[in-house]
């Protein structure tokens, strides 16, 4: 099993006749995802990848219909469009998008989100390299080709969340070479506002059966680590976590607007993030490297029952 | 995220229709007496700065008159607050002021919502007056869609303590101000205090904005020259960086200086080596610098080229890295796992290092998709210039690659070779080129006369080149390759300059770079 993508979703790629669209639309068939309509306005009628490609979003939904229709869209779109592609595809009935372009503005992301929730859809990004299900499919880019994918990424019982995307695959592959495998290893995107951040990727795994184990890497700013270590308080998340927070050596910001820190409520801080997730009971790991060691003690802790 | 001046944040505000008071922005003592004049009366003469609580800190002065006006920017201009030099003044008419409010519209990042927050009492830091006096202050999500209406707005106001005459007043100021940070894209803005003056006018007398990065592409008046918040003034090479970063799409290319001047034996106070880094990806950046900090590194600066940039952008950071000065060594790592094919970067640290004459040792980490191919290129053809360049992948962790490097500085001294530049640098017999995305193309036909391998053309993934009675050409047509069709993956001038005649040039200028060394130079001569 896994989380957000499997070998059955069907995938649209907004953008698929661009550069980035049709190198990443290569990447995904030939690691297994369904891809079964790629939209690029204008640019309808052709085919990429022996994929049709339609004009708008509302044809490629109507054009699948029989077969299925589209559960998710992956979007290679310049950023100062990635508002209106987003929205089309809610609107025309995607229920799980991921926005792969850096740079989209905060009141586009607020939009987005604003029709996400009115539509019950949600979505990975901006500014992620997507999700990958290990040995089913991948949105996004992780893992560059399908071929060093394969072998990067073992499948297993661990899931990652990560708030870096060179690091979501360094931690997926680093924890499949100590022979740990994974379910679905997943970059929740590198801005302050995004669709999924830790807080929902955590709790999608702990419904997930095959998911024993979370690995999260969390960063400094915003108050997904913290959010996460209130799941676990309140025992919405009993699987086991195990997290590393990065930026030791990074300046923490110094707050130009009091009005921020109100609405934050002291939240961010690297110190502040691993209190809150050791007193929840995460596994806090201080070195990098150590991250194989820990999980592969935690895995084997779950094996023999106290 | 852009931060803006209290002047630059007061233009929007007036932008809306908001009363500011009288003033201007003054840049000498000069002119800061002659406003004071002009206006007449006590004025306020306020540093711009990134900081609250100027009045405590003296960065606001209120004098009585022009001479004092002066007086006081005397003092006020030049001074270092944070690391930068006030270069501005706000010159103002004081107010009569006879209650302060606060107002702002800041976005919530975990709820991915605009909030209005009113307070009926102002001036003071807004945490302060939420912890003492929390009847004074209330907040409220706004739905984007509808934006903040009117009644919601009275509605907020009504739960402070504000005098119910002023409702209607206020919240039709915060429907004023929820447009304005619609409009101009503000992550934040706060007016505190707002000020009802003696005459029954609201005044917003100071104000806090910051900017979203993102979208100040679409803000041009708001005059942001570099969307990113430095803590220093910026530095002749950052600006340079940006330009290089702003005139190619292709992946990111963020840097900057953490120290701006590395002293002639390349070691910091404490005697720490200082090294280039130039690191791939946010977080794969921060463990290599951790792992720089256990090996007693300094670091000199931060760089990132990441999001599949393309081998030039990577030869452009590095040779930026190279122009700070007397480095002692230089280290490149990412996470090492990245998912994008790594020779690009390999090739464009070849070309850079060739070029300038690399003459401290070097550690790359460039695991990941193709690393085999990436390590073997920086191996085979960096192997000659007399300093170490190692090349290490996924399987090497940041602080072993760290420790190499340690042991490579402390290893020298070396006997590097210079310049050697992998294309020849006479001007070409019988030239042909072409523009790129972000340079030129050339070859001299007369060398491919007599080459009979002719890799160039297979070196070329895209498949751009082809043979025409034995001379290289384009394929496609001169505006396709300008546009991005050929990549600047630099892999026929390496394949050429390897195997054949040394025939092909790709220039990939980085303007003012030039200009910025010979500076660096005549300096150095002086001192
Ligand atoms: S490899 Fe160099 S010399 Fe040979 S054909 Fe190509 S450009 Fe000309
Ligand atoms: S001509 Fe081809 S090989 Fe040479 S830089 Fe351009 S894309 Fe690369």
């Amino acid at each position: 099993m896994s989380i957000l993508v499997n070998k059955d979703s069907r995938v649209c790629v907004q953008g698929i006749t661009g550069r980035e669209g049709m190198t990443r639309a290569r990447l995904m068939t030939e690691y297994g995802t369904s891809v079964v309509a790629g939209v690029t306005p204008g640019k309808g009628g052709q085919e990429v990848l022996d994929v049709p490609v339609f004009d708008t979003m509302f044809e490629a939904m109507a054009a699948t219909k029989d077969q299925g229709g589209i559960d998710i869209s992956v979007l290679f779109i310049p950023a100062p469009l990635v508002k209106s592609a987003a929205i089309e595809a809610i609107e025309a009935g995607v229920k799980f998008l991921v926005i792969v372009p850096d740079r989209v503005p905060i009141w586009d992301v607020m939009e987005i989100a604003d029709a996400a929730k009115e539509y019950e859809a949600s979505f990975l990004g901006p500014n992620t390299l997507g999700c990958l299900s290990v040995d089913q499919a991948v949105l996004g880019m992780m893992g560059g080709t399908a071929r060093s994918a394969k072998d990067f990424f073992k499948p297993g019982k661990v899931g990652v969340s990560s708030r870096s995307g060179g690091i979501t695959s360094s931690i997926a592959y680093y924890l499949s070479k100590a022979g740990i495998g994974l379910t679905t290893i997943c970059h929740v995107g590198g801005d302050v506002i995004i669709g999924l951040p830790h807080s929902e990727v955590v709790k999608r795994f702990q419904e997930d059966p095959e998911t024993e184990v979370i690995v999260m890497f969390g960063e400094i700013g915003t108050s997904q680590e913290e959010r996460v270590a209130d799941l676990m308080m309140k025992k919405e998340v009993t699987k086991p976590v195990v997290a590393y927070i990065g930026g030791k050596g990074a300046k923490e910001g110094t707050r130009f607007s009091h009005a921020g820190a109100i609405i934050e409520g002291g939240k961010g801080t690297r110190e502040g993030k691993i209190q809150a997730l050791k007193a929840a009971g995460a596994h806090l790991v201080e070195d990098f490297v150590d991250i194989p060691k820990v999980t592969s003690e935690v895995l084997k802790s779950l094996e023999k029952p106290e | 995220m852009a931060r803006l001046f209290e002047y630059q944040g007061k233009e929007i505000l007036k932008r809306a229709g908001f009363t500011i008071p009288d003033g201007k922005v003054c840049t000498s003592p000069e002119e800061t007496e002659e406003t004071a004049k002009k206006l007449g009366g006590t004025v306020a003469v306020k540093a711009q700065v990134w900081v609250t609580g100027r009045k405590a800190k003296g960065l606001i002065r209120f004098c009585k008159t022009p001479e004092a006006a002066r007086e006081a920017a005397e003092e006020l201009l030049g001074q270092v607050v944070n690391n930068f030099p006030i270069e501005k003044l706000l010159v103002e008419k004081l107010l009569e002021v006879d209650r302060e409010l606060f107002a702002a519209i800041i976005i919530d990042d975990a709820e991915a919502q605009p909030v209005v927050i009113f307070s009926s009492l102002g001036g003071s830091g807004i945490e302060e007056t939420a912890r003492k006096h929390p009847e004074a202050v209330a907040r409220k999500h706004i739905d984007l869609k509808v934006g903040l209406r009117d009644f919601e707005a009275r509605e907020l106001v009504r739960k402070t303590t504000l005098d119910r005459s002023h409702y209607n007043k206020a919240a039709a100021t915060l429907v004023k101000l929820y447009k304005a940070a619609r409009l101009t894209e503000t992550r934040s803005i706060e007016i505190n205090p707002l000020i009802i003056t003696k005459d029954g006018q609201w005044v917003a007398a100071d104000c806090h904005a910051t900017v979203d990065d993102y979208a100040v592409f679409r803000h041009p008046e708001l005059g942001i020259e570099i969307a990113r918040e430095l803590d220093h003034p910026i530095t002749t090479l950052e600006r340079l960086a940006y330009g290089v970063e702003k005139s190619d799409y292709r992946g990111t290319f963020y840097f900057f200086q953490i120290i701006q001047d590395i002293p002639e034996a390349g070691k910091n106070t404490q005697g720490e080596d200082i090294i280039g880094f130039h690191g791939a990806g946010g977080g794969g950046s921060m463990i290599s610098m951790d792992s720089l900090g256990k090996t007693n590194f300094a670091i000199a600066n931060f760089c990132d080229t990441s999001g599949n940039p393309p081998a030039s952008k990577v030869y452009r950071a590095a040779k930026i890295i190279l122009a700070q000065g007397p480095i002692r060594g230089y280290f490149a790592s990412g996470s090492g796992v990245a998912s994008q094919e790594q020779f690009h970067s390999a090739r464009g640290f070849l070309k850079a290092f060739r070029e300038l004459g690399l003459s401290v040792p070097a550690v790359i980490r460039l695991g990941g998709n193709k690393e085999e191919v990436a390590i073997e290129i920086l191996k085979t053809h960096l192997a000659d210039i007399g300093v170490p360049v190692e090349a290490y992948g996924k399987d090497d962790s940041a602080v072993s690659c760290a420790e190499r490097l340690r042991a490579l500085v402390d290893g020298g001294p070396y006997s590097p070779i210079g310049p050697d530049p992998i294309s020849n640098p006479d001007p070409p017999e019988k030239p042909y080129a072409f523009k790129t995305l972000t340079g030129q193309w050339t070859v001299d036909h007369a060398k491919c006369a007599s080459c009979d391998k002719k890799p160039c053309v297979d070196a070329c993934h895209p498949n751009i080149l082809e043979l025409d009675d034995g001379k290289v050409v384009l394929n496609i047509t001169a505006e396709e390759a300008a546009k991005g069709r050929c990549t600047e993956c630099l892999a026929c001038e390496i394949a050429c300059w390897a195997e054949a005649k040394k025939a092909i040039k790709i220039d990939l200028p980085i303007p003012g770079l030039d200009e910025y060394l010979a500076e660096k130079e005549v300096v150095q001569e002086v001192s």
